[in-house]
């Protein structure tokens, strides 16, 4: 097992000023929201100049970073004193941190420029820019900093930029309801960042992460690297809608499409993976740990597949899928560093697969005068040919079709898994069946079978600054999977960041490249597209859901996700509340009021001779005065 | 130059000069009283750029004999606790002459009074007490001499009982008197604890410097603590004696209730970082769980009880006991970390707070209402004000990047390295903070626009003013809270080690390693 590099203070070149790449959307942001009415005309365009540039600072230290030997790829830019004594704000660029940021640079700028289409009909689009640029900015400071702090800020920053966007249409209640709901979900998640923050902070006494070496990490006792393990997964399940903090996700989609398919897909959930790999020295050395991300990985994609089995509405069914794909990374992620390159790995090639398919999906509603009810799509493939074929790119993409983005990086999550965990694995290639059939459903749904359509709708393709998006990210779909994996690119790359695994806990490369676990989950997508295929290809979709099942009621619902929650956090919680405002009413100051009327007959005669009293108050002290003259003369007589 | 003496002055000739004005010249007092907060505040900074964190801890030192037979004097001087308050109080009175333009008018835009009771006296005299009171905060915060810093503890009741009684709502007289009886009830107690003080140290001085360390007896320390942190827990207040926060800063006009929450109540939490600790380090160390305890309950219950309410400003006012929850627990956390967080948080939670009292009542003078069912959809019609509500909430909530997180953080953390479990448990009040923060903002600024409502106008050039220095500061700290930290560290240093306690390492060699390389 190699370690990873030391993090060496960087000084000169451009990768000096990649502070940058932060300050030109959060500038972005400051000019949209405080130029007011005055920006209306060009925001959207700054907007875009602005996430440009950052994409542009971020290839500019890539391949800076490129021409440095492998074991100097981790440059420390410090910025300036936070909190003196305790933390300093930094950027750490290095493989892990700049991979980051060329997805959430690259794949924003593109929706940043579909947004321009997309939201142009909408009278707060400068507003929609403004909290898109934010969001960049605040995603780069989650990646880039080089401690636990800057990091949290960022993290928080994500945050507010997703509360802001899920309740863009804020008069809208379920929008508002929706954004609430995701903040607070995600403080949840927070509440245990935090408390991690706090342990890292007195058993090591730094936040910087490099100070924070497997060295220093393996001086811990093991019992305390497990709690700060599973306090940063708690944070993590948060950002990432992981179980048990996953119900947020589904409600976010009540955002505008392209906030769906930058935040709420390709960058801002996979936030909690991140943080995993980035604490890989605390993880490494504490198994259990470890082990508890992985079942909240696999429990967590079988769920989402599940409930995307289910959903009718077709951003709601991907963002189940979206749960589900997260789920696989965090699998690989609790793998340790046999899994780093392909959760990190899957996690770019879903952002470029679930973007496009995000998108294809913003182009049906745009499309269809916004109706998200895939019961009322179907045979859309003939008047949208670009939408549909990089949607089905896409779709090609996530099911893991061979040669495809998608199959590399899963099936190297897979493999993997079933090497270290045959339990793991085959839960893991259920999970992929399942996404054969769910996905192909809403391909056939969407595309093809007969024309279900409310009377009014008239779908035609989207303009050029949408499908080019379209475009670019399809063919990021096809090859990016086989450029990262083959010749185990990726891996090496990320190596000097997060170190490489020992050959033990990789899977044996297979004769001819394919295994058991690849074929059998092969043969399950096959057999569960064929499945979706018969159900909603060949055979007639009623255009109003029929009665369901118990098993599929109880995936609409989200595996009663929500109801849980109500029944055991919000009922208990309005209770507490009731009771607590009843007690401080009556109880507390009831008490003293009582005590007060008591003394003084009733309480109105009371408050006359107070407020009598009060008058005089002035004279009062005078006399308090005079007391303690007196006193002091008594005690000076002594 | 006696600078803090100045300080005081100023205000006070202003006060008297406002309240001179002839009777309807109400906009020139306005004017007059304005002008002078600016003064005040000029003067500050000038002062506060001339305090050097590394020099004595206690700086622009004056002291004269007062009644020199009980040696009482008149002493004032700060160190960096008491400058950075004194700086908020400064920074804070002109924003709330300004936000309070037509408060002492009793004036709503729309003509649905229900709520709104016309004031008992004029507008000139409300803009009066404000300067008096001013010169209070500012002498509290510089008293060196534990008599004369009792004195403004009391003195400064008395502008703030009219400021209720005479312009507050309906309630006004109840919970004015309710106010003052309170802090009476604790100002007695401190009194006998100030004379006993006297009595057993046998310094025949009030001087604080001078009465560290002089009383040894720990059980004398025990009663003198609990007289001093007794009247400073109602000031302050932490639970369970905190029932007259709330109808007192619902009932008083909104920038009244800036200065009582933002400015009053942190005399209490000043008096336990200066007094209690210093003063009896012994019974500091007794009392601690007790005051721990008793501050974890409050952040969780404050924070409970506020999620509960309908009225804007009372949900304010019990965030606010969440809040000093926060500092008292940061205070008595005693560590480095924790109290320079809790410090901080003083200065932090008077500017987050005071905007959102102030753009509640922004929102009341539009509407005449504090009522949060009354409200509903204002963003769509007020953009700005809502915008600023709402970082004003996020502030509030201690969103990082504003400047309360990164007190409340300090706080938490410092807490966390010595008593875990109360720092966990006062952790969850970032997660109740989320609920009452943006329930409150969905109900009064999302949804359809209520019908009420509909004729709301964004803010004004005169609204602006007054939230943009909130904002700038509040976002400025957040990411840049080193200057104000730089100055408190000595001080909080300096109260460290006169309580009598070091702070606690961590484990690992992390901190060792790079201790050695310095």
């Amino acid at each position: 097992m190699q370690s990873p590099a030391e993090i060496v203070s960087h000084a000169g070149g451009v990768t000096g000023v990649s502070w940058l790449m932060i300050a030109l959307p959060l500038f972005g942001a400051a000019v949209l929201l405080l130029g007011g009415r005055r920006t209306n005309a060009w925001g959207h365009f700054f907007g875009v100049a602005m996430s440009l540039g950052a994409f542009a600072v971020a290839v500019v230290t890539f391949v800076e970073l490129l021409g440095l030997q492998p074991e100097q790829r981790r440059r420390d830019i410090g910025l300036f004193e936070f909190i003196p004594g305790m933390v300093d704000l930094g950027m750490l660029i290095d493989p892990l941190s700049i991979s980051f940021a060329l997805l959430i640079t690259g794949v924003g700028s593109l929706i940043h420029i579909y947004s321009v289409g997309y939201m142009s009909h909408d009278r707060d689009r400068r507003r929609f820019f403004a909290y898109l640029n934010l969001f960049v900015a605040a995603m780069l400071l989650l990646v880039l900093s080089d401690n636990y702090i800057g990091l949290f800020i960022g993290w928080e920053g994500v945050g507010l930029a997703s509360y802001l966007l899920i309740g863009f249409w804020q008069h809208k209640p379920s929008a508002a309801t929706a954004a609430q709901k995701a903040f607070i979900v995600n403080r949840v998640g927070d509440f245990g960042l935090l408390i991690g923050i706090f342990t890292i902070w007195t058993t090591f006494g730094s936040l910087a992460f490099a100070d924070l070496t497997h060295e220093v990490a393996g001086q811990a006792s093991e019992g305390t690297l497990t709690a700060i393990g599973l306090l940063l997964l708690l944070g993590a399940c948060g950002k990432s809608a992981q179980l048990p903090l996953q119900s947020w996700l589904l409600d976010a989609m009540e955002g505008p499409t392209p906030v769906s398919a930058l935040i709420h897909a390709a960058t801002m959930v996979t936030a909690g993976v991140y943080l995993v790999v980035r604490s890989g020295a605390f993880f490494e050395a504490a198994p259990t740990a470890q082990l508890v991300v992985t079942i909240v990985g696999v429990a967590t994609l079988l769920a989402g597949a599940i409930i995307g089995c289910a959903k009718d509405d077709i951003k709601k069914g991907l963002a189940g899928s979206t749960m589900s794909q997260i789920g696989y990374m965090m699998l690989g992620a609790g793998l340790g560093p046999a899994g780093y390159a392909f959760a990190i790995g899957h996690l770019i090639t879903h952002g470029f697969f679930k973007a496009n398919m995000f998108l294809g999906a913003g182009s049906v509603m745009h499309a269809m005068n916004d109706e998200v009810d895939m019961r009322r799509y179907g045979a859309l493939f003939p008047v949208m040919k670009i939408t549909a074929v990089t949607f089905i790119v896409g779709y090609l993409a996530i099911i893991g079709f061979p040669l495809l983005s998608g199959y590399y990086t899963k099936e190297g999550i897979i493999e993997t898994a079933m090497h270290h965990n045959q339990i793991l694995g085959w839960l893991a290639v259920l999970g992929a069946g399942l996404t054969g059939f769910y996905m192909s459903r809403m391909v056939f749904m969407t595309f093809f079978g007969k024309k279900r359509w409310a009377d009014d709708a008239h779908p035609h393709e989207s303009p050029a600054v949408m499908t080019w998006p379209l475009i670019i990210l399809a063919i990021g779909s096809i090859g990016l999977g086989a450029f990262l994996v083959l010749g185990n690119r990726f891996m090496n790359f990320l190596s000097p960041a997060v170190g490489l695994p020992q050959p033990a806990d990789m899977p044996e490369p297979h004769v001819f490249g394919v295994g058991t676990a690849a074929l059998a989950t092969l043969a399950l997508v096959a057999a569960g597209a064929a499945f979706a295929w018969f159900r909603y290809g060949a055979a007639e979709v009623p255009a109003v859901a029929p009665r369901a099942s118990f098993l599929t009621t109880f995936a609409r619902r989200d595996l009663y996700g929500d109801a849980l929650n109500e029944a055991l956090l919000m009922r208990p919680g309005q209770w507490l509340t009731r009771i607590a405002v009843f007690f401080d009413n009556r109880g507390v100051d009831g008490l003293v009021n009582g005590l007060a009327a008591g003394i003084g007959g009733t309480s109105g005669r009371l408050r006359r001779v107070q407020t009598g009293f009060v008058r005089s108050y002035a004279l009062s002290i005078l006399f308090g005065a005079a007391a303690v003259v007196g006193a002091l003369l008594y005690v000076g007589n002594i | 130059m006696p600078w803090l003496s100045i300080l005081m002055a100023v205000p006070v000739l202003g006060a008297v000069g406002v309240a001179l004005l002839p009777k309807g010249s109400d906009k020139l007092a306005k004017q007059l009283a304005l002008a002078v907060s600016l003064v005040v505040l000029a003067l500050t900074v000038a002062m506060a750029v001339q305090f050097s964190p590394d020099g004595n801890r206690f700086q622009f030192e004056e002291k004269y004999a007062w009644i020199p037979s009980f040696g009482v004097h008149y002493g004032v001087a700060v160190d960096g606790i008491a400058l950075v308050l004194i700086a908020l109080s400064a920074v804070l009175v002109p924003i709330v002459i300004l936000a309070s333009w037509h408060d002492a008018e009793g004036a709503t835009r729309l003509d649905l009074k229900s709520e709104v009771v016309p004031p008992k006296r004029s507008a000139k005299t409300y803009f009066a007490l404000l300067l008096v009171l001013e010169a209070m905060m500012i002498g509290v915060f510089a008293a060196t001499d534990i008599f004369l810093f009792y004195v403004f503890f009391e003195a400064m009741l008395i502008p703030m009982y009219f400021m209720i009684g005479s312009y507050g709502g309906v309630q006004r007289s109840y919970a004015a008197v309710k106010f003052l009886l309170y802090s009476l009830f604790g100002g007695l107690l401190m009194l006998v604890a100030v004379i006993a003080l006297y009595v057993v140290a046998e310094k025949d001085t009030f001087m604080f410097p001078e009465l560290i360390g002089a009383i040894q007896d720990p059980t004398t320390q025990k009663w003198l603590f609990a007289g001093f942190f007794i009247a400073f827990a109602i000031k302050a207040p932490l639970w369970p004696f905190h029932t007259w926060l709330p109808d007192a800063a619902a009932q008083a006009p909104a920038g009244a209730a800036v200065l009582l929450v933002g400015v009053l109540d942190k005399v209490g939490t000043y008096g336990m970082l200066r007094f209690c600790l210093e003063l009896f380090p012994e019974a500091s160390k007794f009392f601690t769980p007790l005051v721990i305890v008793l501050s974890v309950v409050g952040i969780v219950y404050g924070a409970i009880v506020a999620i509960g309410q309908t009225d804007m400003k009372r949900l304010i006012a019990y965030t606010s006991i969440s809040h000093f929850g926060f500092i008292a627990m940061g205070v008595f956390a005693m560590t480095q970390n924790a109290q320079s967080g809790a410090t901080l948080y003083m200065v932090n939670h008077g500017f987050s707070t005071g905007a959102l009292f102030l753009l509640a009542g922004f929102l009341i003078y539009r509407r005449g209402s504090a009522r949060i069912a009354d409200y509903g959809g204002v963003q769509s019609v007020a953009p700005l004000l809502a915008g600023a509500f709402l970082i004003a909430g996020l502030s509030g909530l201690s969103l990082p990047g504003l400047s309360s997180f990164v007190s409340e953080f300090m706080v938490l953390i410092g807490t966390y390295e010595r008593y875990a479990v109360p720092a966990i448990i006062g952790a969850t009040g970032v997660i109740l903070a989320a609920v009452y923060i943006l329930w409150m903002y969905k109900r009064t600024m999302n949804g359809p626009t209520a019908e009420a409502v509909k004729g709301f106008t964004d803010l004004d050039g005169r609204e602006k003013w007054v939230v943009a220095p909130l904002i700038a500061v509040i976002i400025a700290l957040g990411f840049f809270p080193k200057p104000v930290l730089d100055v408190i560290n000595p001080a909080v240093d300096q109260t460290l080690t006169n309580a009598q306690v070091t702070d606690k390492q961590p484990v690992s060699t992390v901190a060792e390693k790079k201790g050695a390389g310095q």
